[in-house]
């Protein structure tokens, strides 16, 4: 398995303020990964680092075998980077906006015109060529911004919270395209995300908290790692429910809001003998295969919200 | 999607030609906004009738005529204010996200400073250019050769402004903190230029005031400029300027010290470039 990003010992800090420490981790070529975090968990850090928007101050990142501090402009060639923030010139139409990327990465002439005749089938916006993005919507623009990125044709797409103010129906679209985009022409993807459920969508995700890497596996690895099965209790009193429980089996139930939560093999038998001993006390019980987010609280022992 | 994916081969960007497309989107975004135009052409208009038919009747100074001593003042005026208030643009880049892109493109720094600083030089030249057309009414003895001369001067000023916009305008955030600049920066610079009232003359007994006004003005590098465009509409003078030379040494190092200034600073990140 070749490796398309390779981070060694990376860290970072603003002023005082330690964003990344001692970051180490690879990205397997042709995989859609994830950077999962909490806001303020060191992924933005890693993204600007890593679309070489600012410079590295210790450690290291590779791409594609090239070093971002001292082959920048080889890397820069190679990758294309999507921002959260729109990056799109709103004075300018959709096809001059490409243009004008074109001409930054020296695309031009028959091959700009095939390229941008592509893109713009392949994303749907053909018939806004000539319309300044200032008046598109938000969806439009962010496939505006997604065939920016991959005017020069990256072997990496580097793109910041995709999905941030997208409606569930474009953000669909949008996992498709960048399924195809994988699947059809190899392109390795990374995404930062705070969504757990936009993570779900990576072949392998990595867990930041506090500048820190908790966890980088598949989904289902991750999941299994948490063990058995993950019960979910909603009621009034969850404090001393909790305490009734531990007590009655012997467990080390979680209390987060008003909600208790239990990590066991076998729960189906556990939900039928709680509800038997305090049916009376519990709203809802939910009896499921363990989440990102439970994966979240038994790495960090934090919620993943706090 | 279509089998071409990945191209083997890696388009390389010619960096002239990236400073060519930097600096025509600048034009295109100027033309598009339209009280922009507005501004451009009504400012020369303004200043036309105000100094050709009001301030003309007034004008007394040591046997030059109005158009010899305010016009080539004018011209630098609307270079100076035009040149380094089209670098807002930089601001405006930065706050809409545009310059992100800019700056992860496999580019040279010095190809996206050199699109900004041709953009703004150009925008400052249709303005000052079309000053001078109006100006040509009332100045009937500059020859072509002059008016030629005059333009390719009036590029080195407005070049040389423009990278100082540029390196202004590169650590700011807001568009508000570049009024705080003109009145700071850009009035004296304008009013220490020789365009407003000549260099106190050393042949002349000055007083402590004078002699330090005289300082002042020979160090600010507008006044080359105002000379230098004086002395290409007019063979000769009563009132003491620098030499041609000079003036056309002073502009040109100005303008080369300040592009790599320009160049230097953008090379650095603010806090805009991160959010």
């Amino acid at each position: 398995m070749s490796v398309m990003v390779n981070v060694d010992s990376l860290s970072h800090r603003y002023g005082e303020r330690q964003a990344l420490s001692n970051l180490t981790l690879s990205v397997p070529d042709g995989e859609i990964f994830a950077v999962l975090g909490p806001n303020g968990g060191g992924k933005t850090t890693f993204f600007r680092l890593l679309s070489t928007l600012m410079p590295i101050q210790s450690g290291r990142i590779q791409v594609a075998n090239l070093d971002v501090t001292a082959q920048t402009h080889l890397v820069r060639q190679r990758i294309g980077v999507v921002f959260q923030s729109p990056s799109l010139d709103k004075k300018l139409t959709v096809l001059e906006n490409l243009r004008h990327q074109a001409s930054l990465y020296g695309i031009r002439g028959q091959l700009l015109r095939h390229r941008e005749a592509e893109l713009m089938r392949s994303l749907g916006i053909t018939d806004r060529a000539n319309e300044r993005t200032e008046k598109l919507s938000g969806g439009l623009r962010r496939r505006v911004e997604l065939a920016k990125g991959l005017l020069h044709h990256p072997q990496l797409l580097i793109l910041d919270e995709p999905s941030t103010g997208l409606d569930p129906g474009v953000r669909a679209d949008l996992w498709n395209y960048l399924g195809k985009l994988r699947n059809e022409a190899g392109v390795t993807i990374l995404f930062t995300t705070h969504l757990l459920e936009e993570a779900e969508r990576a072949d392998r995700i990595a867990i930041f908290h506090q500048g820190c890497l908790v966890a980088n596996d598949s989904p289902e690895n991750l999941r299994a790692s948490v063990g058995g099965d993950s019960i979910q209790i909603e009621c009034t009193e969850p404090q001393q429910l909790g305490e009734c429980i531990a007590a009655q089996f012997g467990l080390q139930p979680q209390v987060i809001d008003s909600t208790i939560r239990l990590e066991v093999p076998n729960g189906h038998r556990l939900v039928s003998e709680l509800m038997q001993q305090f049916g009376k006390r519990i709203h809802a019980i939910r009896l499921g295969k363990p989440s990102l987010e439970d994966v979240f609280i038994s790495k960090t022992g934090h919620h993943f919200w706090e | 999607m279509s089998s071409s994916y990945p191209s083997g081969q890696l388009a390389i960007a010619s960096p002239w030609r990236v400073a060519f497309q930097l600096a025509k989107r600048e034009i295109v975004r100027f033309f598009r906004q339209k009280n922009r135009v507005v501004g451009a052409v009504g400012q020369p208009v303004l200043f036309w009738l105000l100094f050709g038919t009001g301030l003309n009747q007034s004008f007394q100074m040591q046997g030059q005529s109005f158009s010899e001593y305010y016009v080539p003042g004018t011209i630098v005026l609307i270079l100076l204010f035009t040149a380094i208030f089209s670098t807002i643009s930089i601001i405006e880049d930065r706050n809409e996200g545009f310059l992100q892109s800019v700056l992860v493109a496999p580019i040279p720094t010095w190809s996206m400073v050199l699109g900004k600083v041709l953009g703004g030089t150009l925008i400052a030249l249709i303005q000052a250019i079309l000053f001078l057309a109006l100006s040509l009414l009332l100045v009937s003895q500059i020859s072509v050769v002059g008016i030629a001369l005059s333009i390719v001067y009036m590029t080195l000023i407005a070049i040389g402004l423009t990278c100082l916009g540029f390196v202004l305008a590169w650590k700011l955030d807001s568009t508000q903190g570049f009024h705080a600049i003109m009145s700071v920066l850009l009035m004296p610079m304008w009013l220490l230029s020789g365009a407003f009232f000549p260099i106190p003359d050393v042949q002349t007994q000055l007083t402590m005031g004078e002699k330090i006004l005289r300082i002042v003005m020979l160090l600010n590098p507008t006044t080359y400029a105002v000379a230098g465009l004086r002395r290409v509409f007019i063979e000769q003078s009563n009132a003491w300027m620098p030499s041609v030379t000079l003036c056309w040494t002073v502009t040109i190092l100005f303008g080369s010290i300040m592009f790599a200034a320009a160049t230097a600073i953008a090379r650095t990140r603010t806090a805009g470039d991160l959010k």
